[in-house]
């Protein structure tokens, strides 16, 4: 709570106490505060007692409505809680004047009274799910130190060139992204990743912007700038995640746009008409003024972004980033997930498991090497691993979509690839029958031998894909592997569906099938490692990226990004969209339900403006305390 | 251009939908959105006329929350 809601708190507490003395005198004394005054003016003493609590409870709200009137917004909450406490006291004058007996005067400070706690719950509510989201903030690194001609200068991390050398002391951030070339240490990533676990970083090691430097000072040479910095575009992120509205959010502000004026018109029609025709205008009026008290939509115009922003906090804080509530809104309905399988549903650190024929094995990894030179594809990065040597230069390279690489070099040519590629040159090699991607190698149209490279399966995959399956949900593996290995790690994974050996544009075009077949409320969600798949993460309804903590592309190109690189982010992150959605419905139908009750009875003139504010305000407090169970401890606990 | 402003002392988030309703129909204005939980407004319009544009945005939420001032 800060200093201006302790403020207010304390305004409310000495307002409510003081009207409950006055409620209770007026109604303990025979005759009530007129009474004891006695005479014909008696009515003044409990309305000047009663004006005092309002004024001191109310001036800010009749000040607003007043410079709100005066800059033509007639529709404002304030202006219209104005009307109906100021109606409402007028009707008790009325009667005062009249009777002797005021009645009411009491009942328009308490609809004052009681509006002031709603915003002030409103404010506190919105406030405590603020700072939530403010603590992911606190990943922004206030400053860096650079090491300069020898000496330490503390600057603004944007003012940190790439290539210049920074320190990082154990309790600071690290400001930039880079490389360790000094010292290790243990990093918490916690707020970036939602991994509890330290990392353990030593010279040579890559460490990324918002990780906390727990144990020992480390000096790290910068490899990015500070906008181009993971800190920077996360919290870009985190920052725009609310500007992405719902269409359950759309429809709320909609509709408040129409709410307030129906409700104001039919309170004047309310007053008008039954009250002309009966000529009981008393009743009549105070039955349209219970009207204007609820009015105002702000409950469902804040319930329900705060559930969204609840998700979205609940989600971040296990790991999950969501790009916008409408993502969190559209995630809830997937029910179809597209995994793309190398780096996905298995780890990606390919390993070279076996050389057929052994006794070849240094000259078929040397040309394999040599030939896969240039390719960062995870698969040549193992045969390079595998061969462990300088790679031959002078090779001209072509590659060949799918097949494989073809190295030329004074006349001899390499052919390093899949058996196409050897059936295409018809080349007689010999098939290699283990489970894993096959690399043929031959030379001078002559079969050498052939790698075996295997991939491990995540361990939690079978568990992430089978929960999915229990949502209901269908699970499909795209992989360039052929039909062999992609049977067994579906198998193995529990997919209900596969297919195999696709091409890289193929997986855009098998996307693009599923998308145009699938059932319009059908969401299909595309599960990538963000490495050269990104036009198909733009592409699908949803995309998801794994290990989002220093990949860019995944960042940009996904809707969701799984912070640390582990699938079980999916279904705890459709769990709590599930959760949300489902508070979200209840907030609005509940809300609309409760108003559309009290308008009904108090048009009929059971309810009185009591009935009206502590179900308006009853609402407003019932709704946000819904909407903060999304994020609640005891949840995200049983979530993770 | 796409650019994010923050927003201090918006307190009411009927307010925060009608500001963004009333800038959005500024002509020129691409795209609005007012976040009233992160205290954020971003405004996507046409480069030339972004000043004016934003000129006449801060003088509609005036007119809307006065009590919302829009750091520029």
């Amino acid at each position: 709570m800060n200093a201006k809601q302790k403020k207010e708190l304390l305004r409310i507490a000495v307002c409510l106490a003081a009207f409950l003395v006055l409620l209770i005198t007026d109604k303990c004394i025979d005759g009530g505060l007129a009474g004891a005054a006695g005479g014909k003016y008696g009515w003044l003493l409990p309305f000047g007692l009663f004006l005092s609590v309002y004024l001191a409870i109310g001036y800010d709200v009749l000040w607003r409505a007043l410079r709100g009137v005066l800059r033509g917004q007639m529709l404002d909450e304030n202006f219209l809680m104005c009307i109906a406490t100021l109606g409402a006291f007028a009707l008790a004058i009325y009667t005062g004047v009249t009777t002797g007996h005021p009645e009411g005067f009491d009942e328009a400070c308490a609809v004052l009274l009681f509006y002031q706690v709603g915003e002030f719950f409103q404010d506190y509510a919105t406030g405590r799910s603020r700072r939530s989201i403010s603590e992911l903030m606190d990943i922004r690194p206030d400053s860096a130190h650079v090491l300069r001609c020898g000496e330490t200068v503390t600057v603004e991390p944007s003012e940190v060139a790439v290539g210049e050398r920074i320190a990082v002391n154990p309790g600071e951030k690290v400001p930039l992204d880079g490389v360790v070339v000094k010292g290790s240490s243990s990093l918490d990533t916690r707020a970036l990743t939602g991994e509890s676990l330290p990392r353990e970083v030593t010279e040579g090691d890559r460490v990324v912007s918002g990780s906390v430097n727990v144990t020992s000072r480390l000096e790290i040479s910068v490899e990015k700038a500070f906008y181009d910095s993971t800190v920077s575009k996360i919290l870009d992120l985190v920052e725009h995640a609310a500007s992405q509205k719902s269409k359950a959010e759309n429809f709320i502000t909609k509709f408040a746009r129409w709410y307030t004026p129906m409700v104001v018109t039919a309170a004047i029609l309310l007053a008008v008409i039954p009250g002309a025709v009966t000529g009981d205008w008393m009743d009549w009026v105070y039955r349209a003024l219970s009207f204007l008290v609820v009015s105002c939509p702000c409950t469902l115009v804040i319930s329900v972004p705060l559930s969204f922003f609840a998700g979205i906090g609940a989600a971040s804080a296990a790991g999950v980033l969501v790009k916008g509530s409408n993502y969190l809104e559209k995630f809830d309905k997937a029910d179809i997930f597209v995994f793309d399988k190398t780096g996905t549903l298995t780890k990606g650190n390919f390993a070279v498991v076996k050389v057929t024929p052994e006794r070849d094995r240094e000259r078929i990894l040397a040309l394999a090497a040599s030939a896969e030179r240039d390719s960062s594809h995870p698969i040549a990065r193992s045969i390079a691993a595998a061969y462990g040597g300088t790679p031959k230069e002078g090779y001209v390279l072509t590659n060949i979509a799918g097949e494989g690489i073809s190295a030329n070099k004074e006349g001899s040519e390499v052919l390093v690839g899949n058996e196409k590629l050897m059936r295409r040159h018809l080349i007689d090699f010999l098939p290699e029958e283990g489970a894993g991607t096959v690399v043929y190698v031959a030379e001078n149209g002559k079969f050498l031998g052939s790698l075996l490279v295997a991939d491990e399966p995540r361990p939690e995959s079978r568990d992430v894909v089978a929960s999915l399956n229990a949502m209901g949900c269908r699970t499909v593996m795209l992989t360039g592997d052929n039909e062999r290995i992609a049977k067994s790690v579906a198998a193995d994974a529990g997919v209900t569906e596969y297919k195999a050996s696709l091409l890289p544009q193929d997986k855009v075009a098998e996307v693009e099938r599923a998308l145009s077949s699938k059932k319009p409320n059908d969401v299909l969600c595309f599960v990538g490692d963000g490495i050269n798949d990104a036009p198909v993460l733009m592409r699908s309804d949803i995309g998801i990226a794994m290990g989002g903590v220093g990949s860019d592309a995944a960042i940009e190109a996904s809707d969701i990004v799984l912070m640390r690189d582990d699938l079980k982010g999916i279904p705890v992150a459709k769990r709590i969209a599930r959760k949300t959605m489902r508070v979200v419905y209840e907030n609005i139908w509940f809300s609309l339900i409760v108003k559309v009750a009290i308008l009904i009875l108090s048009a009929v003139g059971l309810a009185g403006m009591w009935l009206a504010v502590f179900g308006d305000v009853g609402v407003a407090v019932i709704a946000i305390l819904n909407a903060m169970r999304v994020n609640s401890k005891r949840r995200q606990e049983r979530a993770i | 251009m796409k650019k994010t402003f923050p927003l201090e002392d918006l307190d009411c988030a009927n307010c925060a939908a009608k500001m963004e309703h009333a800038i959005s129909k500024i002509d020129g204005v691409n795209e609005v959105s007012v976040s009233f939980l992160m205290q954020r407004m971003t405004i996507d319009a046409d480069d030339d006329r972004f000043d004016d544009i934003l000129k006449e945005a801060v003088k509609k939420c005036r007119r809307i929350e006065p009590d919302c001032k829009i750091k520029l």
